[in-house]
């Protein structure tokens, strides 16, 4: 349903200028989430996923980005197109993320409390102290942080990797938010941490009614915490499925790749790699991205680019062993 | 295999036209001082020659940078002058950088150790003073020469290399090849010279070209006092003061020594940039 | 709390290395060959009353005896005399002291402030032709030497277009402000006199502007590059993400980190201002520490040297401090990280 969707992603292209050209990074990415929908983005580092979300929320560096095509409909009103004010507006009520590295996006000379009290001041438009105070501390403790008036006076520097994380998820809800992207939450920290963070970010969403994005290049991730997932290779979408039905019949030869390099903790077998490299995205391969690598190519790979073919109701593939450009 | 490398190093190197500028114009330089003889219109100029008919003329064809109050030819001596400033470059980095360099490799590799103590609190009380008033302090307590203002400048010099050294000793002596070698069992003098050195010479080599420019400088401050190559050799310093006494009339005897300083420090700026962007811009 | 820490321990160590840079200064100053009881006297003296004013300096003793009789002096403010004016020194650096620090003052405050707003309009017009302008005065600034510089500017504005004075600190016949602080700025403030106020203003235009040139175009492009390099960090994309509006992004959390690398580099430049005081002193006639200073050193005037040595090792060492304070003010992570962490 049209009325569904709270952020339709269509065709969009992005490339990044750089000495002597411009690197093709995002080559028509399309991607749809629905209200309070858990929608999960695998892929390798470098595939774009980080900088779909960053266009998405209007933050991409531009230079050197520019965005050559496409549109982002949130709420049915193109993200591209909308002026400096409404896509603050944006920010602070619809859309919110958490970034890949804690540390790097925590601002090193102002404290916890400063940074976010102004993440609120600005989209609840409050301005007295004592409320803006209170609201952070409330967004403290919904992230389960124990003694937020401490954490508040703190600098980044006095904490830990997980509280890094968990201020950051903080930051990001301090205000309600329809859509949330959590890039990579807990990639850093280690394993048991990054389950209670995913718990958590888990929590809210459903608390707070909450659609989220979940970033990840790990499997069992997204298998864990996501209804419906995108599959992304080289700036294209390639796979996208409900999760069980991804993980019990993966179509795209890079998907099965992807699912045949993890190990099984059975034992059978060794996990394999998958033979080649990331394309480089200053000269790409030409037609479909995966087809130097891909063990199923056919010559019309090579010409050109698969859209992405329905083969059942919420699973679509794109590649050309699952149709043929005139069909529909 | 040699021959690529520097192919590839000078290519690099040539994409920044500035660079590529602060070369030739050092290159100029050095030219100019070594074949001062030659090049020079006037050489006797440089030395004990005076004519009063000829002085205090303004720029002109003969003399394009005018004559000074003893008739002798300023472009002529400012070419000679050369002599001096990169003669004091060369030495002083000469005496400095081996033993800035060795005392930041001791200190940094042995940190924590009354080594690192001894050698960087030394450093620091060097460093506690504004480098030219040492540099002064010195000179003047010792007779006023060249060599004793390269003696002065190279006193007051060498912490800067002990610290750069030391910061970088600092954190290489817990990568892992240095580690390696210390469990293989390889001589202090192996690890400190052939296995973290190497890895400070690009930073060292920007900082030298650079450096070269700024004793240069400091040079010409402590021939401005009269406290550097005493006359009649020529030095730039020493003539921007004797023409100062004479601005604004004759205002070409200190204002082309006065460029040529700045052209100096400008050509060795520019080409060590141009040499630290090479090192840090090593990925294609 | 940690910051009162950091603090006494930076004290502390000061402390510790200017008795240092004395016992080297001192060491330099005995290196001197002759005998400074004969240069003193001058040599019409006779044998015995050289013999007693050695005596009397200690020069028989040993070195470090004669160090701990020195540093008992200094400590009592006692310079000991200078064979050039032929009064404590102590003297004659409180009279020409303040007008040194009055310029080197001045400029040090016009380099930071010109050279952070020309930093900024540089990043902010970034490859434009604002920028290129800056990016070549920066390359000039950095390679001409402050006094000529002083000179080229005596010559445009002090004579071509004679806008600004070139000599001295106050025009003749205007009332000289009593002697509070010794800075004239501050003394005509506090005493309301205007007139001398703007007049010290104008002289000390011209050789504050000589000595800051270099390090403000060099702290423009500092700051240029850090504004830059940090306008691309997660920190100022999160900002962003979490709406608060691109000025408060700009001016504050881009600002504020950015900023910090150029007030470290501040207390370098200061030592040079100081070393460069010296030359431009004496081409604008400033009556400051530099011609005294220079005199000292021409005539080997010991006391007066090592005396004028330390004094400027303590003011440097001051500033130092200073400037190291404001940065662990404006970052956290330097007073709350133990040092070699």
């Amino acid at each position: 349903m049209m009325q569904d969707m709270l952020l339709d992603v269509q065709d969009l292209v992005v490339h990044f200028q750089v000495y002597g050209g411009y690197l093709r990074v995002l080559d028509g990415v399309q991607l749809r989430v629905r209200r309070q929908e858990k929608v999960g983005l695998v892929g390798e580092t470098g595939c774009g996923k980080t900088t779909t979300m960053k266009t998405v929320m209007g933050i991409l560096p531009q230079p050197p980005g520019v965005i050559k095509g496409g549109k982002i409909l949130f709420q049915g009103k193109d993200v591209l197109s909308m002026r400096p004010h409404e896509l603050e507006n944006l920010r602070r009520r619809g859309i919110s993320m958490i970034f890949q590295d804690p540390t790097a996006a925590l601002n090193p000379v102002f404290t916890v409390g400063e940074q976010l009290k102004d993440a609120i001041r600005y989209a609840l438009g409050r301005r007295d102290h004592g409320s803006l105070k209170e609201v952070a501390l409330s967004a403290l403790q919904a992230v389960a942080l124990p003694d937020p008036s401490r954490i508040l006076e703190s600098y980044p520097i006095q904490l830990s990797g997980g509280m890094r994380q968990r201020v950051c998820i903080a930051l990001a809800l301090a205000c309600p938010k329809e859509l949330l992207i959590a890039d990579e939450p807990g990639t850093s920290l280690d394993v048991t941490i990054q389950d209670q963070i995913l718990r958590l970010i888990n929590r809210l969403a459903e608390e707070r009614k909450m659609a989220v994005i979940l970033i990840s290049h790990s499997l069992g991730v997204i298998r864990g915490w996501t209804e419906r997932v995108y599959v992304m290779y080289a700036g294209t979408i390639v796979e996208e499925a409900k999760t069980s039905e991804l993980f019990s019949r993966p179509l795209h030869p890079y998907t099965k790749a992807l699912m045949g390099c993890v190990p099984k903790l059975t034992g059978e077998g060794i996990a394999e790699g998958i033979p080649g490299r990331i394309p480089d995205y200053f000269d790409p391969p030409s037609g479909c991205r995966f087809h130097p690598r891909c063990a199923y190519r056919m010559e019309v790979c090579q010409l050109e680019k698969p859209r992405l073919f329905e083969v059942e109701s919420e699973h679509r593939v794109a590649c050309f062993l699952f149709g043929r450009k005139k069909d529909e | 295999m040699r021959r690529t490398k520097i192919g590839r190093w000078w290519y690099k190197f040539s994409q920044n036209p500035l660079s590529v500028a602060g070369l030739v114009i050092v290159i100029l330089v050095v030219f100019c001082a070594v074949f001062a003889s030659w090049v020079a219109p006037y050489p006797e100029h440089a030395g004990p020659y005076v004519n009063y008919n000829e002085a205090n003329h303004p720029p002109s064809l003969s003399h394009p940078f005018g004559t000074d109050v003893f008739g002798r030819d300023v472009l002529s001596r400012v070419i000679f002058a050369f002599r001096s400033s990169l003669l004091m470059g060369v030495v002083v980095l000469a005496m400095v950088v081996p033993v800035g360099v060795t005392l930041g490799l001791l200190a940094g590799y042995f940190k924590e150790s009354w080594i690192d103590i001894l050698i960087m609190r030394i450093t620091d009380i060097f460093l506690s003073v504004p480098p030219l008033i040492l540099a002064l302090a010195i000179t003047s307590v010792l007779k006023p020469n060249l060599t004793n203002a390269m003696i002065a400048v190279s006193v007051m010099w060498w912490p800067w290399y002990t610290r750069l050294v030391y910061g970088m000793a600092t954190s290489l002596r817990n990568e892992y090849f240095v580690q390696s070698a210390e469990l293989i069992g390889a001589s202090k003098f192996h690890i400190l010279f052939r296995e973290i050195l190497p890895n400070c010479v690009s930073t060292i080599l920007t900082k030298m070209t650079l450096d070269m420019g700024w004793v240069i400088l400091i040079g010409a401050a402590l021939s401005f006092v009269g406290l550097g190559e005493q006359p009649p050799k020529p030095a730039l310093g020493t003539m921007v003061a004797d023409g100062a006494k004479y601005l604004p009339e004759y205002w070409w005897i200190s204002v082309f020594p006065g460029l040529a300083i700045m052209l100096i420090v400008l050509g060795f700026n520019l080409l060590g940039d141009g040499i630290g962007d090479l090192f840090s811009l090593e990925e294609a | 709390m940690n910051f009162f820490r950091y603090l006494v321990r930076r004290l502390g160590y000061s402390v510790f290395v200017l008795l240092g840079l004395s016992i080297v200064v001192f060491i330099i100053a005995r290196l001197v060959p002759g005998d400074p009881a004969r240069a003193a006297l001058g040599p019409r003296a006779t044998q015995e009353a050289v013999e007693a004013l050695r005596a009397k300096l200690h020069l028989d003793k040993p070195l470090y005896i004669q160090y701990f009789f020195w540093l008992k002096s200094v400590f009592r403010g006692d310079f000991g005399e200078s064979l050039y004016t032929r009064r404590p020194v102590i003297e004659d650096i409180s009279e020409f002291l303040p007008a040194t620090l009055e310029l080197a003052l001045f400029a040090g405050f016009f380099m930071a402030l010109f050279g952070l707003l020309l930093g900024v309009l540089s990043a902010r017009y970034a490859n434009t032709w604002v920028d290129n302008l800056v990016r070549i005065f920066a390359y000039l600034g950095i390679a001409t030497p402050a006094f000529v510089v002083a000179i080229i500017l005596i010559l445009l504005f002090g004579m071509y277009y004679e806008v600004f004075p070139t000599i001295g600190r106050l025009s003749p016949g205007v009332s000289v402000p009593p002697r509070l602080t010794g800075l004239l700025t501050l003394d005509s403030l506090f005493t309301g006199n205007w007139v001398a106020f703007f007049d010290a203003l104008k002289h000390l235009f011209l050789p504050a502007l000589s000595l800051s040139l270099g390090g403000l175009f060099q702290e423009a492009r500092i700051t240029r590059s850090s504004m830059l390099e940090n306008a691309k960090r997660d920190f100022v994309a999160a900002a962003r993400a979490y709406g608060v509006p691109e000025r408060v992004v700009v001016a504050k959390y881009l600002f504020k980190p950015s900023v910090i690398p150029t007030v470290s580099i501040l207390g370098l430049d200061f030592a040079s201002l100081i070393g460069n005081a010296f030359l431009v002193e004496l081409l604008f006639n400033w009556p400051g520490l530099s011609r005294y200073g220079i005199n000292v050193m021409l005539r080997k005037d010991i006391e007066a040297i090592v005396a004028v040595v330390m004094v400027l090792g303590v003011v440097f060492t001051v500033v130092n401090i200073v400037v190291d304070l404001i940065v662990a003010y404006l970052d956290p992570r330097i007073r709350l990280v133990e040092r070699g962490e």
